[in-house]
């Protein structure tokens, strides 16, 4: 069941995979529908509280003031879950994390290891290095299950099979699980998924799982899922694997108070997602006997170092900026090349690969500002996407020094972007200022293959006079009103 | 070449941006602007909860403490149980004296935990404005699986112990914050296929309630 893996390195360049996308119909559709379920739920249900904005600054501060003290959070969860009786392993990068969780496999023998969904883990590719030590990984996520069976490729962080429908997910089910006569509501592949799995959760001694959160004061894990097979996986076995950036440590178990009220919402648009685990070390008589945890840094150090791209490690994987982003949603995710799309993945992805594989990502963006506004943790997405596309120019035209005036207007710009309260007027700015960039010859020239593919994808060279978040709204409005 | 950790935490502490002071102080000011308590009263706050477990499908029935047993019994025969596992320290007092087969999880293998009707618990705390009910390893609400494996999950949940946000519940929490934790918010469910939400995938597919008045 071995398939490709998402991978920059490889991937082709956002502009011509969005013109593939584009043309599939049946992918628009499917996109276009789930995100609009998500986010009039995650409306509804930010808008019930009246604390929103505190609880989003909140969150921000927490993760700023978490970075400013990573190294110690990290030795105090190292340390407590250690005392729990918890193994705790370090890996500098994908490689070293694939190499230290197949061989603790290896130590318990096992041929087959139950997984929890984990972005972590499709950002190593861990499931081919496993098959590659010749053990199976059996994924448990239904959406996962849907796109391990149908050797596919997620597509958003949080729904990562929303590309499929009922319809293609009913003909793999039947194929796969060589099932006859199979309904095709959500309910009967939902019960179909049941029955497949059930088994192996009684009886697969070993699993793998990510993390939502370290806990530093505690040395806990804490995992929030929906369907109870994250439960199954770090509660049966007898060997239970954790893998987590070294972004996902929290300060105090008090902490989560904010992320358990702004994650859900964000994400499902639920109050609660139905499940939320929290585990520390091994308990006598209560869950695996062996427990390991896998902290990486997989290049997020190198994110660290960047003073303006540093608020990406803020990320808490909630999807609410692809679900809202006008470009993921003509595109869906698979345009981007990696497994972290939208918003988050223009961002992050370039990051994470140094900016060698995905340059043409941080242009694919309006820049309209939808994502930021939905961040739970106020990561100022526009304002990071500036800044690499000057990273981005500076390389491609390097020799020609900092003054040129593509970079140095770019700096304007990201400046700009820093300020929430100023956003409106930026993109006011960005009319202005966009012009004299674009009209001036040679543009297209400085960045081969890339601005002029892009622009070729989106059929739109300049900001319009109206700005897209503008056309958005007033879009949305209209949507409402003849609904 | 330096070990992995030494590596890491070496180029964190080189990049990271400068704290202000040490860190418990810092993390003292981090600002908590948001809702923490509410001003409902206990009636208000015990029909929030009641209002968010039907939404997800839960039935609640109220009852007084000296009724648990009889309350239990009768939800039990409306889903058509007779077989259910129980926690060890379970108050005796809760469970009707015939008609239902009680077996104490002393170490159960999960194949048996498999095969009975459901099973019956307390809870820590629940959370009205979220209809969360949260579970630790404790007695009577037993190890992680016995909440887990079983298909139907009738929880005892005690009126004392109904708080309205999450913020009072993780404040209250904090006294166990290293047992295992479970927080469920209905019985489980997804909406991987077209965003739909459908109850039951692996964990409890069915959920009762008991609100004792206490
Ligand atoms: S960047 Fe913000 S909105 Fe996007 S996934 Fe991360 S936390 Fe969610």
């Amino acid at each position: 069941m071995s398939r490709i893996p998402l991978d920059p390195a490889t991937s082709p360049a956002f502009p011509k995979a969005a013109k593939k996308s584009l043309g599939d119909q049946q992918l628009r559709r499917n996109v276009r529908h789930a995100t609009d379920v998500i986010q009039a739920k995650r409306k509804r249900m930010v808008e019930e509280r009246d604390d929103w904005q505190e609880l989003r600054e909140s969150g921000s501060q927490i993760r700023q003031h978490t970075l400013r003290y990573l190294d110690q959070y990290l030795e105090e969860f190292e340390r407590n879950c250690t005392k729990a009786g918890g193994h705790v392993h370090w890996a500098r990068d994908g490689k070293e994390a694939c190499e230290i969780v197949t061989r603790l496999a290896r130590e318990v023998s096992a041929k087959e290891v139950i997984k929890i969904k984990t972005m972590t883990s499709e950002e190593i590719h861990l499931n081919n290095a496993l098959e590659a030590a010749g053990i199976m990984a059996v994924e448990t996520d239904l959406a996962e299950l849907i796109i391990q069976l149908g050797e596919d490729q997620p597509s958003h962080i949080v729904v990562p099979a929303l590309h499929k429908n009922r319809h293609q997910v009913r003909e793999i089910f039947k194929q796969k699980m060589g099932l006859k006569d199979l309904g095709d509501t959500p309910a009967d592949l939902a019960e179909a998924a049941r029955s497949y799995l059930r088994h192996k959760f009684l009886t697969v001694p070993t699993a793998v799982s990510g993390a939502n959160y370290l806990i530093a004061e505690t040395g806990s894990v804490c995992i929030v899922e929906s369907e109870g097979n994250g439960r199954m996986c770090l509660t049966l076995p007898e060997t239970l694997i954790t893998i987590a950036g070294i972004d996902k440590v929290i300060p105090r178990f008090q902490d989560l108070e904010v992320f358990l009220q702004t994650l859900p919402r964000s994400a499902t648009g639920e109050r609660m997602n139905p499940y939320n685990s929290i585990w520390t070390g091994v308990h006598e008589g209560d869950g695996p006997k062996n427990f390991h945890v896998v902290i990486m840094d997989n290049a997020r150090t190198e994110i660290l170092a960047d003073e303006e791209g540093r608020q990406t490690l803020h990320c808490i994987r909630c999807g609410a900026c692809q679900n809202a982003c006008p470009v993921y949603r003509q595109t869906g995710g698979h345009a981007y090349g990696s497994v972290y799309a939208g918003p988050i993945g223009a961002i992050l992805t370039p990051q994470l690969q140094e900016l060698h594989h995905a340059e043409s990502l941080p242009y694919a963006s309006s820049l309209c500002g939808a994502c930021y506004e939905v961040c739970p943790v106020k990561i100022n997405i526009p304002e990071v996407l500036i800044h690499l596309r000057h990273k981005v120019v500076e390389k491609q035209t390097k020799g020609l020094g900092k003054l040129n005036p593509e970079a140095v207007a770019m700096r304007v710009m990201a400046n700009i972007f820093r300020s929430e309260a100023r956003f409106r007027a930026a993109q006011k700015f960005g009319r202005t200022a966009e012009k004299p960039l674009v009209n001036r010859d040679g543009w297209i020239g400085w960045l081969p293959g890339m601005l002029g593919g892009w622009t070729q994808a989106r059929d739109l060279q300049a900001m319009p006079d109206e700005t897209f978040r503008e056309w958005w709204e007033k879009r949305d409005k209209k949507e409402v009103r003849n609904g | 070449m330096a070990d992995a950790r030494s590596a890491i935490l070496e180029k964190i502490r080189a990049v990271k941006p400068a704290g202000f002071g040490d860190k418990a102080t810092a993390w003292h000011q981090i600002s908590r602007g948001f809702l923490a308590g509410s001003a409902l009263s206990r009636e208000e706050i015990l029909h929030l909860l009641e209002d968010r477990l039907l939404d997800y499908d839960a039935a609640v029935e109220r009852c007084a403490p000296g009724e648990i047993a009889g309350v239990v019994k009768a939800l039990l025969d409306k889903r058509g149980k007779s077989r259910m596992a129980i926690p060890e320290g379970t108050d005796p007092t809760w469970l009707p004296a015939e008609g239902v087969d009680f077996v104490v999880d002393h170490d159960l293998p999960y194949g048996e935990l498999d095969r009975v009707d459901g099973v019956l618990t307390g809870c820590t705390v629940a959370i009205a404005d979220t209809g969360s009910i949260v579970v630790r390893n404790t007695a009577g609400q037993g190890r992680r699986a016995i909440t887990l494996v079983p298909d139907y999950h009738l929880c005892v949940v005690f009126a004392s112990s109904v708080v309205k946000t999450v913020p009072e519940a993780m404040r209250l929490l904090q006294a166990w914050n290293t047992a295992p934790i479970t927080f469920f918010s209905g019985p489980s469910a997804t909406a991987d296929i077209e965003m739909t939400r459908i109850k039951g995938v692996h964990g409890p597919r069915f959920l009762d309630v008991v609100l004792v008045l206490d």
